[in-house]
């Protein structure tokens, strides 16, 4: 019998070795993949989401844009987070921006989307926490494991920058631990898993 | 019930304390924003839950006032996104030195470094004389804080930074002393501006303006207080008046986009046609 949820949505999170990871992750997706996915990467006030979202336009075969206040989320869409902004998710799952004070010393800050994203999508919502060299996103990734939704973490021992996936791990058991192309596969054998 | 559906009851039980009793209207704020601020206070004083903070804001001003401060404050810098101040250096103020006399509106203004960074601007273009600033805010509190033009030291660097990319003509430092840990502005640059209060939700209109900024407020804003919002900039403007927004936020889906020309897509500048 299967048990899976159907989902809504995927959140990802990544600092230092996460885009390489992202990049790997993301190619397993196929053109028609079901979910809307957004993404928080950490990067420098002054960068641009959508210089970045360009590099992404020949190794990924889903649409990767940056995520525009008020504009909704689609299915098979890749939203990236603007720099030096926070990004969370209205429940009729519009983007909404903030200039609030960094979150773990970061802005946009993977806790305040993975915890936006929880309330509105509970259980419905899988979270994905990569490479990185800070705690953002386990508190995060807990509170969307605690409402229900599916955890995932990179596997520490491919990670550039461990320290994000360990303080995950450190905080509670998460779905599954995974390379980043296994991360990919999951995904898809998540979103394409009956109701 | 689960949480999440009883944190939004929480949420509109305190909107309706806090309009019933301060008339300050929250309804129409962007709610994933607006419930993270108040979550974070929440945690900040100590309480579990939302509602908690219910009775103590109705009895105690001081608390409330406080409340107030944490879901209204933004984070700003000097020159912050120079390449905004760069534009409009470059292409309002050539415009703007036509008028005999020159009037800004930083809507929202906050702690005020914005400003400052406008009033120094002006000043390097030799616009003092003729200048006016308006800077009002919802808070008293930012309002106090921008009157008295005082900065932490350890953001004189990144200050200095912006400046610098904002194509500033001097020394940044010929702007503020530093005393301890604090830079504090230099007096002249106040002489242009009046900080005063005023609610994007129910004020009128501000008089007519020149230029306007209205910078990282209205994503704050649900789509009907940002329509009210932009009519109200809309109508605050000489015609060919300028008006900037934050560099994320956009004209596009609202219908008062027709009315503006861009100057600067990606800093997000607009002339009233």
């Amino acid at each position: 019998m299967a048990t899976a949820q159907p989902y809504k949505a995927v959140v990802i999170g990544g600092s230092a070795g996460g885009l390489e990871a992202l990049f790997a992750l993301l190619a397993e997706l196929p053109a028609d993949f079901p979910l809307g996915v957004v993404v928080v990467l950490h990067m420098h006030p002054q960068s641009d989401a959508r210089e970045l979202a360009a590099t992404f336009r020949r190794r990924c075969r889903l649409v990767v844009t940056e995520a525009l206040e008020k504009t909704p989320l689609l299915a098979g869409r890749v939203y990236l987070a603007p720099a030096n902004y926070h990004l969370l998710v209205e429940n009729d799952g519009r983007f909404a921006l903030s200039v609030d004070p960094k979150v773990n010393y970061s802005r946009p800050s993977i806790d305040v989307l993975f915890e936006s994203a929880a309330d509105v999508w509970q259980a419905s919502l899988i979270g994905v926490l990569l490479s990185g060299a800070s705690r953002d996103g386990a508190a995060g990734l807990a509170r969307i494991g605690a409402l229900g939704g599916f955890t995932i973490v990179q596997d520490p021992e491919t990670a550039s920058s461990p320290i994000m996936p360990q303080s995950a791990l450190a905080l509670g058991p998460v779905d599954r631990v995974l390379a980043p192309t296994g991360i990919g596969r999951c995904l898809v054998d998540l979103a394409m898993a009956l109701p | 019930m689960d949480e999440t559906a009883l944190e939004a009851i929480e949420i509109a039980l305190l909107k309706t304390a806090i309009v019933e009793r301060y008339g300050y209207d929250f309804s129409n704020y962007s709610p994933a924003s607006f419930k993270r601020r108040v979550v974070a206070f929440a945690r900040r004083e100590g309480f579990k839950h939302i509602a908690d903070l219910i009775p103590l804001l109705l009895h105690d001003k001081s608390f409330f006032r406080s409340l107030l401060f944490s879901i209204s404050v933004t984070v700003t810098e000097m020159f912050r996104d120079p390449q905004v101040f760069r534009i409009v250096r470059e292409k309002i103020i050539p415009v703007l030195k036509t008028y005999p006399s020159i009037r800004v509106w930083h809507v929202g203004c906050a702690t005020g470094e914005e400003v400052y960074s406008t009033a120094i601007l002006f000043a390097e273009e030799g616009l003092n004389d003729r200048l006016q600033i308006y800077a009002t805010d919802i808070n008293e509190e930012s309002l106090e804080k921008a009157r008295e033009g005082i900065y932490p030291v350890e953001q004189i660097k990144k200050y200095t930074a912006n400046y610098q990319k904002a194509g500033g003509r001097r020394s940044f430092s010929d702007y503020y002393h530093a005393r301890y840990d604090s830079v504090i502005l230099h007096q002249e640059l106040r002489k242009n501006i009046v900080f005063s209060s005023h609610n994007l939700v129910s004020d009128g209109s501000f008089g007519s303006m020149h230029l306007i900024f209205c910078r990282n407020v209205l994503i704050y804003f649900d789509e009907t207080l940002q329509r009210r919002v932009l009519g109200l900039l809309h109508d605050s403007l000489v015609p060919n008046g300028f008006l900037c927004l934050g560099t994320r936020e956009s004209l596009q889906y609202l219908e008062v986009k027709d009315c503006f020309r861009v100057i600067a897509e990606r800093e997000k500048c607009f002339q009233l046609k």
